[in-house]
């Protein structure tokens, strides 16, 4: 601890007195040594509840993985795919959806409609969380504005149910979207739709061989994207729909809260475990499918 | 550039029209539910109540100050990491970008889940230390410090973006050797000379860590703090139509704030990939 913090201080009094050439390294280690306690601990603390096990009848505790098989079963596991198929749904039709939007942007060929677009896109996509919820409740809840002029409830329509909540995510997944795919939508050369048409290609037949593959890797990018972003999503669904819809962030905050059964929280930790080998997979396959898209649009 | 297939170019209007319906409906039907109570018509107490409201000051304040703060360490902690890697040790910088990209794999309510574990290490085992001191520190209500280092763990993925793609328009080591050559040190060339060519990079990191600090819930709410975000929720159950109401300004608020970032010169946030201006035009 003292050693980092000490460590923390030297690059600013070595520049400050202007020593003969303090090594550029040596600013970035506040930086890593602040990550290192404030992300390594709860991270390393994480790894070890979940890899340890509370005997209730001796009090001992040891490490094994029955916390890791107790939130692969049952209601952990039904927690944890109703999360994947949510996240899913929602990340498919945001880019089913996105994509339209997106071409429609650029292909207008108007600057002020792009830019309305591309900073109004900036500004939803960040707007998930607590406001996002309300401001659907207000709108399609119980008692929301169109649900009372349209008689909506009589019809059997429900918000807080898993499509409701699919009908909310895709509110700032479908701007993550257009975002993510503007610039390869701008990479896409006219001269190869030329090229397509003067060999008489339809425009059908040019999206479905010149364009989607050209695209393909920054759909696919950006699908995984979406689906990161809607498995972490937790404030949304906890201020709208509580428990209704079984999700896997919804389960680790009962779990931490300690509204299940005492002794529960390392199995909260091994459900955090879980969500992280499956956010790690996300990112491991969005990183070479970005890298990928990249050699296009250069 | 020439309209291909203007024949067909329905779909557009249609495309865009149903996005803005979409789009706008919420935000329109939001306004209407706080004005228009049921029984009551129309009135606009939903707004003029909020300031007077048990523990929306404190709120806001306690969110504001952590933002500040926040924003202050983030920025101490990365630009002077970021321009000196620049300058002198390029082969640290991924080092430095995979650190900076973790969080993004850990979702906040497992990383909250890790921060709860350690946070109960104090009472559990540490009782009779001088360290305990610190976790009670840490966990302060006035001035929740442990708030302060988990935000800025969590804005880490989004400034880094955001200053790289800053430093990557701006000649750093040119602007360096001149301040330098005029007789600056080290300090004075950060300050006077690097800083002020990336005001806009700066704004942008900052407009994001408050827009995170001001929305934060999950972290706040689960380690039993109340924030701003978790104030909203806790009024919602009594005061629903406040409680939009609250949403919607804040919503404006950002909106506004974004705007006069634009218009400083800065760029839209989450376009942080700098798209080349050539194709910008192309249709």
């Amino acid at each position: 601890m003292t050693g980092s913090l000490m460590a923390a201080a030297a690059p600013r009094t070595a520049s400050g007195k202007r020593r003969r050439r303090a090594p550029a390294w040596l600013a970035a280690v506040p930086l890593l040594a602040f990550t290192a306690i404030a992300f390594g601990v709860p991270a390393v603390a994480m790894l070890g509840g979940a890899l340890t096990v509370d005997d209730p009848a001796t009090g001992v505790s040891s490490y094994g993985t029955e916390n890791l098989t107790a939130s692969l079963q049952g209601a952990y596991l039904t927690a944890l795919l109703g999360s994947v198929k949510l996240s899913a749904t929602a990340a498919g039709l945001a880019a089913l959806l996105g994509l339209p939007l997106a071409q429609a942007v650029v292909s207008s060929g108007s600057r002020a409609l792009r830019e309305a677009v591309l900073t109004a896109s900036g500004v939803l996509a960040n707007f998930g969380g607590v406001p996002l919820a309300f401001a659907f409740v207000a709108t399609l809840g119980n008692s929301g504005v169109l649900t009372r002029h349209l008689g909506l409830a009589e019809q059997g329509w429900s918000l807080y149910s898993f499509w409701g909540l699919v009908l909310v995510y895709l509110y700032f997944l479908i701007p993550l979207m257009v975002l993510t795919i503007t610039p390869a939508l701008d990479g896409l050369r006219t001269q190869w739709r030329e090229a397509a048409r003067n060999n008489g290609a339809t425009g059908l037949q040019y999206w479905r061989h010149v364009a989607l593959p050209v695209l393909l890797p920054s759909l696919l990018g950006g699908l995984v994207l979406l689906f990161g972003s809607a498995f972490a999503a937790y404030a949304t669904a906890a201020a709208m729909v509580g428990s209704a819809v079984p999700l896997v962030t919804l389960q680790i905050s009962d779990a931490i809260s300690g509204n299940v059964l005492v002794g529960q929280e390392n199995v909260a930790l091994a459900l955090s475990l879980d969500m992280v080998v499956i956010a790690g997979l996300v990112m491991a396959v969005y990183l070479p499918l970005q890298r990928r898209s990249s050699r296009w649009l250069a | 550039m020439a309209r291909l297939n203007r024949s067909r170019s329905a779909w557009r209007p249609l495309v865009l029209g149903l996005a803005g319906l979409y789009f706008l409906v919420p935000l329109a039907a939001s306004v209407i539910f706080t004005v228009d109570v049921p029984g009551q018509g129309l009135n606009v107490d939903a707004y003029t109540k909020i300031i007077g409201t048990e523990g929306f000051t404190t709120s806001l304040l306690l969110s504001l100050a952590l933002a500040a703060v926040t924003i202050a360490v983030v920025l101490l902690l990365m630009v002077p990491a970021l321009v000196a890697l620049r300058l002198g040790a390029p082969r640290l910088k991924p080092v430095v970008e995979a650190v900076c990209s973790l969080p993004l794999v850990v979702p906040p309510i497992a990383f909250v889940a890790g921060l709860g574990t350690v946070l109960k290490w104090g009472p559990e085992h540490l009782a009779r230390t001088p360290l305990f001191q610190t976790f009670v520190a840490l966990q302060n209500p006035d001035f929740p410090v442990i708030l302060v280092l988990a935000y800025v763990v969590m804005a880490l993925p989004f400034t880094y973006r955001a200053l790289d793609a800053g430093l990557q328009a701006v000649d750093v080591r040119t602007l360096v050797e001149a301040a330098r050559s005029c007789g600056a040190n080290g300090t004075q060339a950060l300050v006077r000379a690097v800083l002020p060519n990336l005001r806009g990079a700066l704004m942008n990191a900052a407009f994001l860590t408050l827009a995170l600090v001001l929305g934060e819930y999950t972290v706040a709410q689960l380690l039993g703090f109340r924030p701003f975000a978790v104030w909203i929720v806790n009024i919602s159950g009594s005061q629903a139509q406040m409680s939009v109401a609250v949403s919607v300004l804040s919503l404006l608020v950002t909106w506004v704030l974004l705007l006069a970032l634009s218009g400083a010169g800065g760029r839209a946030p989450g376009a942080t990939r700098p798209t080349r201006t050539s194709k910008a035009s192309k249709g």
